[in-house]
Parts: structure tokens; sequence; C-alpha cells
């Protein structure tokens, strides 16, 4: 019953594939896509911290804080894009993005 | 003994739960608020680890401020969101084949994979022992002296990420009228006023 370092693997394991899966499944709608990858490095962040704790290592929560800085950056300016693409467009809708493709 | 493994199974069902309703609820709100209860309990799973301060940092930074961003934008645009939805079974094969094979992967790196012998004496920074000081404590000794570029380099980022979400943001519309100080100072009696003799009778000439 113990509590070991596979455990909390397997729970960022998964947690990884459902932000993978999100992706793949709500490929239309772009805020779903942006939640996604916080899922995933949710799940990363989970796998540095497990590893920092059963090591006895702390880089691995400093790496974890920098983890969480740049997903609270990617978030924000992920969502400044959307925010002013929809002015621009009234559509947020991922095949429509493609006016750069020439 | 039993309630750490209680609360373990606890947490980690809740955020698997809410991590697949993120991806699968119909209502983007619905998304946001299980984003929320997946990282409140990703932070009930630090503190089981022993990480207290990135989960409270977990707590304040994504549902403080990262989800509530993503709820006001959600809230914000006026998205026909079930148009957005068609094509979500199309999409499952291909999503499900990629996420089992994923899966398949990453369970068979967890089966496989065992600590170095060298890893113990290549530990760069060990933790002090809980009862000589807390985990906030060693992460700032930590933190603010051998990493203080790396925490530099974060405030960097975060800086940068402001800016950018403020100029991506900002638009001024035309239609407004400002204050321009510039001008109401700039302005003089002989731009401002204009004194005219009205005759009795005449009425008034606009010149």
């Amino acid at each position: 019953m113990t509590i070991g370092l596979g455990h909390y693997l397997t729970v960022a394991a998964i947690l990884f594939t459902l932000g993978i899966f999100g992706i793949f499944l709500n490929r239309k709608n772009v805020i779903i896509i942006l939640m996604s990858i916080e899922l995933i490095l949710l799940a990363v962040n989970i796998n540095l911290v497990a590893f920092s704790t059963f090591l006895g290592d702390l880089v691995g929560q400093v790496y974890a804080l920098l983890v969480l800085t740049v997903a609270a950056a990617e978030a924000a300016i992920g969502l400044a894009i959307l925010v002013a693409y929809f002015r621009n467009r009234g559509s947020i809708a991922v095949e429509d993005v493609n006016l750069m493709k020439g | 003994m039993i309630l750490p493994a209680v609360f373990f199974y606890l947490f980690s069902g809740a955020c698997i739960t809410a991590a697949f309703m993120v991806i699968a609820a119909r209502n983007p709100v619905h998304s946001v608020l299980f984003l929320i209860l997946a990282f409140v309990n990703a932070a009930g799973l630090f503190v089981l680890m022993g990480a207290e301060f990135l989960a409270m940092i977990l707590v304040i930074v994504y549902v403080g401020a990262v989800a509530v961003l993503f709820l006001f934008v959600v809230m914000m645009l006026d998205v026909d969101f079930a148009q957005l939805r068609q094509g979500f079974l199309q999409y499952m094969p291909i999503g499900a084949f990629i996420g089992i094979v994923l899966l398949a992967e990453l369970v068979l790196v967890l089966g496989a994979w065992t600590i170095g012998p060298d890893v113990q004496q290549a530990i760069a920074t060990p933790a002090p022992p809980i009862a000589r000081m807390l985990n906030t404590e060693a992460l700032g000794h930590v933190l603010y002296t051998r990493y203080v570029y790396f925490f530099q380099a974060a405030g960097v980022v975060l800086l940068v990420a402001m800016i950018g979400a403020i100029v991506l943001t900002l638009h001024h519309k035309p239609n407004v009228r400002r204050q321009n100080v510039a001008d109401q100072i700039a302005r003089t009696k002989a731009t401002a006023i204009e004194i005219v003799k009205v005759r009795p009778g005449q009425g008034l000439e606009r010149t």
C-alpha cells in the first residue's frame, strides 16, 4: 500500500496522454487546445516534483517553478493572440487560421 | 500508513477524471472549471509529495490567474461553440490511436526504468531534512543563491509576456474622444473666446 515513485509517474503519464488526446479531439477549438497544453505542462510538473522528492534533490522543484512560469506566460500570450484574432476575424476556428499560407 | 495511500488515490482519481472532463465537456466554461479542479487536485498531490511551496504556487498562479484568465476569455468571446464541436467524433479514432500509442510507450518506459547507481552522487542540491528546514525555506535557499540567474530569467519571461499581452490586446477606438492635456494647456484667450457686439434689433450674423 506504499505509494512510490511509480504511482506518481503513472498519474503524470495518464494526464499527459489525456492532454495529447484533447488536442486531437478538439482540433477546431483553440481554447480547449490551450487547456490541453496546460494539462501536459501539469503532467510534466508532476513528473519533475515526483523525481525531485524521491531522489531528494531540490533542482527538480526549481525546474518545476520555471515550467510554471513559462506555462503562465504562454497562456497569457496565447489568449491575447486569441482575443486579437477574434477581434479582427470574428471567429476562432482553427481551420480559418490560414492567412499566412500564401 | 493507509492514510497517504487513500489521499493519493483520491487526489489522482479526481485529477484524472477532471482532466478527462476538460477535453470532453460540451461547454467550454465547464472545461475551465474542470481544469481548475484538476489543478487543485494536482496541488494536493504536490502536498503529498512534500512540495508544499509548489502546491501553493500552483493554486495561486494556475487557479488564481491562469484559469480565471481562461474563464474571462471564454465568457468574453461570443463564439458558437456548438459549431466548433463539429467533427468531434471524426477526430476520435486518430486521437484515440495516437493516445493509446503514446500511453503504451509511456507504460513501457515506466515498466523498464531503474535509477542508475551514480545518481546519488550526482545530486546537485540535496534537499535538507524536513526537521531542519521546511520545503519553502530550502527552496528559497537554493533559488536565490545557486539558481538566481534562472530566477531572473523567469522574471524576464513574465515581463515579456505581460508587455506582449498588453500590446496585443490594447487598441484605440477611432471615435472615442479623449482628454488631450497639451491641447488644453495651449488654449489662450485669443483662440478660445470671441467678443461680439450685438446691436439691438439686428440679431447676430455668424461670420
